[in-house]
């Protein structure tokens, strides 16, 4: 069923083999990357998207960021002029495919479960209910948690990591692994910063710290300050995509 | 519109369930009937938890060849380079900062293994 994972037999180990009797103990020298299948997966999964000429974006953040506000402005805002499709990763509810597909953009859900992260697997066969030639840009939110997305490849482009105000601006200093795999970082809801003690700059200094190549946006989704930067931004990420042909 | 994944795990229990995955392949493929231990090595900066993995590795061998073998696991400290001054020093997942010079380009040298090294099977 399918040729890269081969999922459709899980666990299915053959036992008929030869039980002999070994008498003596030996040790075999494996060197293996434990995360080798995930990162198989995401190479397979990378080449599919690059021959799709698609720009693929993995949004991780903390609970409650802002991830699916951002997409829904973005979908909304740049409807004309880009094509998208969007992967939701949530452990339960489709609470969050359902506020997507209300932007038009097709969208699909997955519920990790007891899952922490969206790994490569889940991302190839959610692929699989897109039109790849028809779109160009793949949104892949994944499972609100900065700690363990940081360490599976699901064949995207860049990450981008979202903060928002709310959060304390020494997150990129506590969660120093996903601000690092990250390229980009979104401060979001900048509407309420009159309200709040977080301090912009010591944020910015933070992340650099742990990242000096970290691309920052601030923005708020909600009065729209910000959003043309992040805007232009994508629209240069495609074009770089679609140069490649 | 849902997938479920095949089987609900939190990070150190995927990882876990990779190490008793290659275990068992590599025992199936030497005809082995049991496994005697199972030597890993996890880096201190790889964002995976060794005492997490050590708990994981219980529940995972229930059943397998791998029920009453032994975990080895080899802990890598983190070691980084300076790109400005060269400075090699020992690193710790908080460290963003060169010891000698302060520069903030820290190349990473060692410590993000995760890698299952050698089984021992009879």
């Amino acid at each position: 069923m399918c040729i890269d994972c081969g999922c459709a037999q899980p666990h299915d180990h053959n036992h008929d083999h030869d039980h002999g009797h070994h008498d003596d103990a030996k040790t075999i020298s494996i060197e293996q990357n434990l995360l080798a299948k995930n990162d198989m997966l995401a190479a397979a999964n990378r080449e599919r998207f690059s021959e799709a000429n698609m720009l693929v974006l993995n949004l991780v953040s903390s609970p409650g960021s802002g991830k699916t506000t951002l997409l829904e402005k973005t979908l909304s805002d740049l409807k004309g002029e880009f094509s998208f499709a969007v992967l939701e990763g949530d452990q339960q509810t489709a609470n969050d495919a359902d506020r997507i597909a209300a932007t038009g953009a097709p969208v699909h859900q997955i519920n990790t479960g007891a899952g922490c992260h969206l790994d490569a697997h889940m991302v190839g066969h959610g692929v699989e209910h897109f039109d790849l030639g028809q779109t160009d840009i793949l949104m892949i939110e994944n499972v609100g948690n900065l700690v363990c997305p940081a360490s599976f490849d699901l064949g995207e482009d860049l990450k981008v990591a979202v903060l928002s105000t709310t959060e304390g601006e020494d997150k990129p200093a506590k969660y120093p692994h996903m601000f690092r795999a990250a390229e980009v970082m979104i401060i979001n809801k900048t509407d309420l910063l009159p309200h709040l003690d977080f301090d912009i700059e010591k944020c910015r200094r933070y992340a650099l710290a742990v990242n000096p190549d970290l691309t920052i946006f601030e923005l708020s989704c909600r009065s729209g300050e910000g959003l043309d930067a992040w805007y232009a931004w994508l629209a240069k990420q495609v074009g770089t995509k679609k140069k490649v042909i | 519109m849902t997938i479920n994944p095949t089987e609900p795990y939190v990070h150190e229990l995927g990882i876990t369930q990779s190490i008793v995955d290659i275990a068992e392949q590599t025992a199936s493929e030497q005809n082995a009937q049991k496994v005697l231990s199972v030597t890993v090595e996890i880096g201190d900066l790889s964002g995976v938890i060794a005492d997490a993995v050590e708990f994981c590795f219980e529940a995972c061998i229930q059943g397998t060849r791998l029920a009453d073998s032994k975990l080895v696991i080899k802990r890598i400290p983190g070691h980084a380079r300076c790109n400005d001054c060269g400075t090699e020093m020992e690193i710790d997942n908080m460290t963003f900062s060169c010891s000698t010079c302060g520069s903030y380009s820290l190349q990473r040298t060692r410590g993000e293994e995760l890698n299952i090294k050698e089984v021992e099977i009879e």
